[in-house]
């Protein structure tokens, strides 16, 4: 009885989802949306990086809601791991044992301002090359995750990592709402656009996603930090095992 | 799409696929992660054969290295409860 009910159940399912299949028009070009980002972006906005446009300009709400899921995410990972935390120094307990080679210390030292480097090229170059904030942002984490690794000593400032966060987090919501008093729209552009493909055009576009950008090295280098630092309790009974 | 790219996407997806195998039968976590972050590195490169840059970009970044490390420190900071097989 029940196989016959789910064999029914499905049969209704697909016959209503080959339906729905078979209905949409094939070949046919409906994507009216795409069409108008593709053509306005750099006619009237100046941004070569079509993705960036839509990403910054035509979708910046989301962006800014995406940039507060990603605060939100590190700071409850931190609020969790705050009382595990061995502050005052960045180092996990159990990193004390094994010294990082000096190959990986010099490797270390020389690559990451090199890391630094790109990552701020990538994100101030978002409007013109493929890349943006958030990959400027993790690009630069990293950098700072290679000195975590190599060096027991090094540690980074979560107070000023707090203050960079808060003041790129408010330069992005403060052009916003600047858009919405110059304009008529939340995050419109309001400043000159500039010429197409060079770096001081796009208007609003580059200095969020400059914003973007530092907001999200300091939260993943402070996330990142965090997880090294933790104090890892030890079981006693499965210790001596 | 020349020939060349069609054999390094051949390449690339069986490779891909056999370290998913490997991922998901190892019992070695730190393997499995290490065997993750190679789907991801070789699906970047397939994102950028398809020219989306700018996902590449968030593949090999955040795919490859920021969830491997987050992976590999939770392992580290962690145990496991059964036994280990000989």
């Amino acid at each position: 009885m029940k196989r016959i009910i789910t064999i029914l159940l499905l049969g209704v399912t697909g016959y209503f989802v080959a339906d729905a299949v078979f209905s949409i028009p094939f070949g046919v070009d409906k994507l009216n949306i795409a069409k108008e980002y593709l053509l306005n972006s750099p006619e009237e906005l100046k941004v070569a990086n079509t993705v960036t446009a839509v990403v910054v300009n035509f979708r910046g709400f989301d962006t800014l809601g995406e940039v507060t899921v990603l605060f939100l995410a590190a700071t409850g990972l931190g609020s969790i791991l705050f009382r595990r935390r061995k502050y005052h120094t960045g180092l996990n307990p159990q990193r004390e044992a094994p010294q990082a080679s000096r190959i990986v210390q010099v490797g270390g030292k020389l690559l990451f301002p090199l890391i630094l480097l790109l990552g701020a090229y990538v994100f101030i170059h978002g409007h013109l090359t493929p890349g943006g904030g958030f990959q400027g942002g993790v690009i630069i984490a990293t950098g700072y995750l290679l000195l975590l690794v190599s060096f027991r000593k090094f540690a980074v400032k979560h107070s000023s990592l707090t203050w960079v966060e808060a003041v790129a987090g408010v330069t992005f919501a403060g052009i916003g709402l600047t858009g919405l008093v110059f304009g008529k729209d939340f995050l419109e552009n309001f400043l000159p656009t500039g010429v197409l493909n060079s770096l001081l055009s796009g208007g609003i576009v580059g200095i969020i996603y400059v914003a973007v950008g530092f907001k999200v090295a300091s939260e993943l280098t402070g996330i990142l930090d965090t997880m090294l630092s933790i104090k890892v309790e030890v079981d006693e009974e499965n210790e001596e095992n | 799409m020349n020939i060349f790219t069609v054999i390094l996407v051949v390449i690339g997806a069986i490779f891909m696929i056999v370290a998913a195998i490997y991922a998901i039968s190892r019992k070695d976590l730190l393997v499995a992660t290490i065997a993750t972050s190679i789907i991801s590195l070789v699906l970047s490169v397939f994102f950028f054969i398809l020219q989306a840059p700018d996902v590449a970009l968030t593949e090999a970044t955040i795919g490859v290295a920021l969830t491997t490390i987050i992976f590999v420190v939770t392992i580290r900071n962690t145990k496991r409860h059964e036994e280990e097989e000989e």
